[in-house]
């Protein structure tokens, strides 16, 4: 729902790293996105081709990878990971145990971006 | 050699500029000794009811101030200043939540030295709200009984984040197949931390052991016991694989 901000935002940094760089082009930008996050990526691509119209940025391709949630085991520390529709069920491989806490699953990072 | 592709490394987090509003903001209100709180849930939990029977039952103690979110609309500041409470209305215009920089356009319009906490009524969503830091020290979301026992499966980020979690609209529980049981088994599972309140902003029922633990964070935010830690906010923690 909100892919139009963070689109944004990512096209904000997109120029940012661009600029003095000697890029006349951005072929495909590199995304790690966490998997408790709800954004759809066709819509993340849809408007990120509208608003890089006219810049350096038009028509890069959003390669975006998803990372797994992590989680940790409160009672013996041991951390796995686990999709995000195992997570509201999810218990410690180890020793059993339901008390976990979440180590990754919420990131939003650009990695890097192919340029010519 | 110009038509070779390079590789330009960013490792930028999208959200880091929010963030760093957010932080800002928390700086500033701890100096003020104001405490903010981020109310979140779906369109017609209970966020305004609950806010409403959350004040009466504090409001001998502490002087509170609303923020309120809509993506239209004033109806929601109308009713809280009607009770003599200061109440900002933020038309989001559209947008699904609230971030920081508009949370800090809404305290602007709020005299923080008269106000020692500022409640946030974010806008009606479980998704969005749960993405956007927006600066508060306690973020607390509302689950009511009608909505189902399921949510935790479908939205799990929202109660990741949360401090607390209400469950509204207990006097339901009666006439709804809601296993509360269930529900709060799904909801440790995604944050061991969170506390959970069952309570009826209608009936007033188990609102004021809400209330309670509310007045304690509230007090101990405003005059910290000599010696005592920050609440911690915000948990980033190191992955070791087994």
């Amino acid at each position: 729902m909100h892919e139009l901000q963070i689109t944004e935002r990512i096209l904000n940094i997109v120029l940012k790293h661009a600029t003095g760089q000697d890029v006349s082009k951005v072929v495909r930008i590199h995304l790690r996105i966490g998997a408790l996050s709800d954004l759809e990526d066709e819509w993340i691509q849809h408007y990120f081709d509208y608003l890089s119209r006219g810049t350096v940025a038009e028509n890069a391709i959003l390669a975006i990878t998803r990372t797994g949630a992590i989680l940790r085991c409160k009672s013996c520390s041991c951390s796995f990971e686990v999709s995000r529709e195992e997570l509201g069920r999810a218990q410690c491989p180890d020793c059993g145990e339901t008390g976990l806490e979440l180590v990754t699953g919420r990131e939003y990072v650009i990695e890097n971006m192919e340029v010519l | 050699m110009s038509d070779a592709v390079r590789l330009i490394e960013i490792k930028e987090e999208i959200h880091a500029d929010n963030q760093l509003v957010a932080q800002g903001l928390r700086r500033q209100l701890e100096e003020k000794k104001t405490f903010l709180l981020n109310l979140m849930s779906s369109p017609g939990a209970g966020k305004t009811n609950t806010i409403l029977k959350t004040i009466d039952a504090l409001r001998d103690r502490f002087r509170f101030g609303v923020l309120e979110a809509d993506i239209d609309s004033m109806v929601d500041a109308e009713l809280i200043a009607a009770r003599g409470i200061s109440a900002v209305q933020l038309r989001t215009g559209g947008f699904c939540h609230l971030d920081a920089a508009m949370v800090a356009k809404g305290l602007d319009a709020l005299d923080l030295d008269a106000l020692d906490v500022v409640l946030i009524e974010n806008v009606g969503n479980l998704v969005c709200p749960a993405e956007f830091d927006t600066g508060a020290v306690k973020n607390v979301m509302i689950l009511s009984v009608p909505e189902g026992d399921d949510k935790p499966l479908k939205y799990p980020l929202m109660f990741t984040v949360s401090d607390v979690l209400l469950v509204n609209k207990i006097d339901y529980l009666p006439f709804s197949d809601f296993n509360l049981e269930a529900m709060r088994e799904r909801v440790l599972r995604l944050n061991p931390r969170i506390e959970i309140f069952e309570i009826s902003a209608k009936t007033g029922q188990g609102v004021d052991n809400w209330a309670a633990w509310l007045g304690r964070e509230v007090s101990s935010f405003i005059a910290p016991a000599s010696g005592a830690s920050r609440p911690r906010i915000g948990k980033f923690l190191n992955t070791s694989r087994c």
